[in-house]
């Protein structure tokens, strides 16, 4: 079976995602014997007219980003959505929330003409994706079960459980008994519960559970005297997209 | 006149340059001789970061801003506590300086040992990317992934993640590293690391022939010290004019808009000035430890060097400066005794701060006003690769003419291409800066 021909693209974000696959240092010479990797801009100069699998960075905010994504998903016969920013708009969608005209003129002023910018959107509110590796940066572990999938052939089941319940198996001390806001409870899990593993909060960049208790939440955050709409402050940081219209 | 006649129109356009962070095309417009164009455009989309940052608590503030940058995340993490930390009134213990300072030979070593390896060596051999490597120099390419492996470890041991850091937050560390793990990190880099740098430095010997000689004498500006190799803390320091607080970094920066870029440019004294190792290597030189100083010697970089191509080089000697400054800080927190404090996030003041630290690629300036609540009204950030844009167009426009003659399309092609890279940009970070005041 001939090796499948892998391309790696990025878009509006920070290429976090593409530095976390490069700091797989133990694996790195084990996953490049699998795959052709035929174009990589950040790592190296080839260009390929057409590729097995795309992974792609970033959430598409300018009007050329919707003319390559469309490019690439024609190319490609699958497409991988790389980190939150690819899956969910990321940190970037936040500024969905804000008037554009607003936005633009705040950085740039008079000039602003010169750098055109679109609403912040995740790459499956324009074309089919067919795999998520969730987290900010992506979740080195998750990009692993998603890449040995592809490249057995087999499905990548998504998971589909809120981070409390990794979080509760890891044994750490909740971080609502400890007096912090959380958002362990409504966020997806797959992460083994890293961030409250160091003694942080979760701060939800894996994106929402498909059917988040969200009144459970504020029920939580009540119980233990917290403001919630500072938690929903925190809860838009990654899913300012998804939460389009969605109020406390 | 010997000038090839056949050249006196160049038209250039890299598109998408590769092996650099983010998005950026080079351009060079010649036409009978007279050179009309030659510049880096800037063409990363724009994030603008602050209308994320606009109202949220301080507790976010280092969360936020280290998203501008997966490379530069610790960095930027840093420099912002740095900033909330005194816009607050958030006094912070030594335990905490030292592993931040510790963080940032981690972030420094990583970095830069990417840079020399995966993106600019291949230049040197000839080559479109480190793969091939892999085939024709495994033993080179095999040091380079450890040597990162072992920098991304302290990283993890200590920020619970070298990508978007995960311990550091205002007032301290949420967790901190037993002495076990600090033993075991001391041990590598003492068994693993150092003779792995050594070795670097021979390699890099044997590529310095493939680095073109250039010379263009600018302004240097970095953090300076009267302690340490200043990374973490520092005045402002310029070639030019010498040190100042950093409370006049508005004053050593002067940001401007420029058409061809959605990062904006800076300038001082000159119309450009330079950022990053070879400005650290120009100001600091002397506190750099001797086996450091050695390699320099070695790899022929001098004090009051003008080749920005040698930027790589000062990257290679900068490197073992950090790995043998990391075992001295690991020594004293060993002797100190790790322990869990907790976070000071008290706020004694609300007000405006300034964090300035000194990141890979160069110096980055944070600036905050916090309002009564904690949170953020007013938000400015200058980051290094967009200090530098103006002067790599510059470099550009006194390159071209003087090779034009003597050098085919593709090799001044080649040499533009070698020449942004060594500044090793980082065009993501360069375009979120943020200079906003926000209307309530």
């Amino acid at each position: 079976m001939a090796k499948p021909r892998v391309a790696i693209f990025d878009f509006t974000g920070c290429e976090g995602c593409e530095l976390s696959q490069l700091n797989f240092e133990d694996q790195l010479l084990d996953i490049l014997a699998q795959v052709d990797i035929v174009e990589w801009r950040e790592a190296m100069d080839d260009k390929a007219d057409e590729y097995d699998i795309a992974f792609v960075e970033g959430a598409l905010s300018t009007p050329d980003c919707i003319k390559r994504i469309h490019d690439i998903r024609r190319r490609t016969k699958v497409l991988v959505a790389l980190g939150a920013c690819a899956v969910d708009g990321g940190v970037n969608a936040i500024k969905n929330l804000h008037p554009i005209e607003e936005v633009r003129a705040t950085v740039y002023g008079q000039d602003q003409y010169l750098f055109p910018t679109l609403p912040a959107l995740p790459l499956s509110a324009v074309v089919k994706v067919d795999y998520n590796v969730r987290g900010c940066p992506m979740t080195q572990a998750e990009f692993l079960r998603v890449f040995t999938s592809l490249v057995m052939g087999k499905q990548f089941e998504e998971p589909d459980l809120a981070v409390c319940v990794e979080c509760k198996l890891n044994e750490n001390e909740c971080v609502y008994e400890r007096g912090m806001i959380c958002l362990g409870p409504v966020t997806r899990a797959g992460c083994n519960s890293h961030c409250t593993n160091f003694g942080q909060y979760c701060i939800g960049c894996r994106g929402l559970v498909s059917e988040p208790n969200l009144k459970g939440m504020n029920e939580v955050l009540t119980s233990h005297g917290l403001a919630v709409d500072e938690a929903w402050k925190r809860l838009q940081l990654y899913n300012a997209y998804r939460l389009q219209g969605v109020r406390a | 006149m010997s000038r090839d006649l056949g050249l006196e129109n160049l038209d250039i356009n890299v598109k998408h340059l590769t092996r650099v962070e983010g998005h950026g095309n080079i351009v060079v417009d010649m036409k009978n001789g007279v050179l009309h164009k030659a510049q880096l455009d800037i063409v990363e989309a724009p994030r603008y970061f602050e209308a994320l940052l606009k109202g949220r608590s301080f507790h976010e503030a280092a969360i936020i801003t280290s998203r501008i940058c997966g490379i530069c995340s610790l960095g930027h993490q840093l420099t912002s506590l740095k900033a909330t930390e005194q816009a607050l009134g958030l006094a912070v213990t030594e335990q905490t300086v030292l592993l931040r300072k510790l963080l940032i030979h981690g972030a420094t070593l990583q970095s830069n040992v990417l840079h020399a390896y995966f993106l600019a060596a291949p230049d040197f051999l000839k080559v479109g990317s480190v793969i091939p490597l892999v085939a024709t120099h495994p033993d080179v390419v095999l040091r380079a992934l450890r040597m990162k492996k072992l920098a991304n470890d302290i990283g993890d041991a200590v920020g619970g993640r070298a990508v978007h850091p995960i311990t550091c937050v205002p007032g301290g560390f949420t967790h901190v590293p037993t002495a076990d793990t600090l033993r075991l990190l001391r041990k590598k880099m003492v068994e693993q690391m150092v003779p792995d740098w050594l070795a670097t430095v021979e390699t890099m010997k044997a590529l310095a022939g493939a680095i073109p000689v250039f010379e263009r004498p600018t302004e240097y500006i970095s953090l300076r010290s009267d302690g340490d190799y200043a990374l973490y803390d520092g005045d402002i320091c310029s070639t030019d004019t010498g040190r100042v607080p950093d409370s006049e970094y508005r004053r050593m920066t002067n940001e401007f808009i420029v058409p061809h870029s959605s990062s904006k440019h800076c300038k001082v004294s000159r119309s450009s000035y330079m950022v990053g190792a070879l400005a650290r290597w120009n100001n600091n030189h002397d506190k750099l430890c001797p086996e450091a100083l050695q390699a320099a010697a070695a790899l022929g970089l001098k004090p009051g060097c003008t080749n920005p191509y040698l930027n790589t080089v000062a990257q290679v000697v900068e490197a073992g400066h950090c790995a043998l400054d990391a075992v001295a800080i690991i020594d004293q927190l060993l002797e100190m005794g790790p322990r869990y404090e907790k976070p000071n996030q008290e706020p004694t003041q609300f007000g405006t701060g300034i964090g300035s630290t000194e990141v890979p690629r160069g110096i980055l300036y944070h600036e905050y006003t916090y309002d009564r609540q904690a949170r953020i009204v007013k938000a400015n950030c200058i980051i290094p690769t967009g200090q530098n844009l103006a002067n790599i167009d510059d470099d550009m426009k006194k390159l071209v003419p003087e090779v034009v003659a003597t050098k085919s399309k593709e090799e001044i092609t080649s040499w533009l291409e070698m020449l942004v890279r060594a500044y090793d940009p980082c065009i993501s970070c360069s375009v979120h800066m943020l200079d906003v005041e926000f209307m309530e």
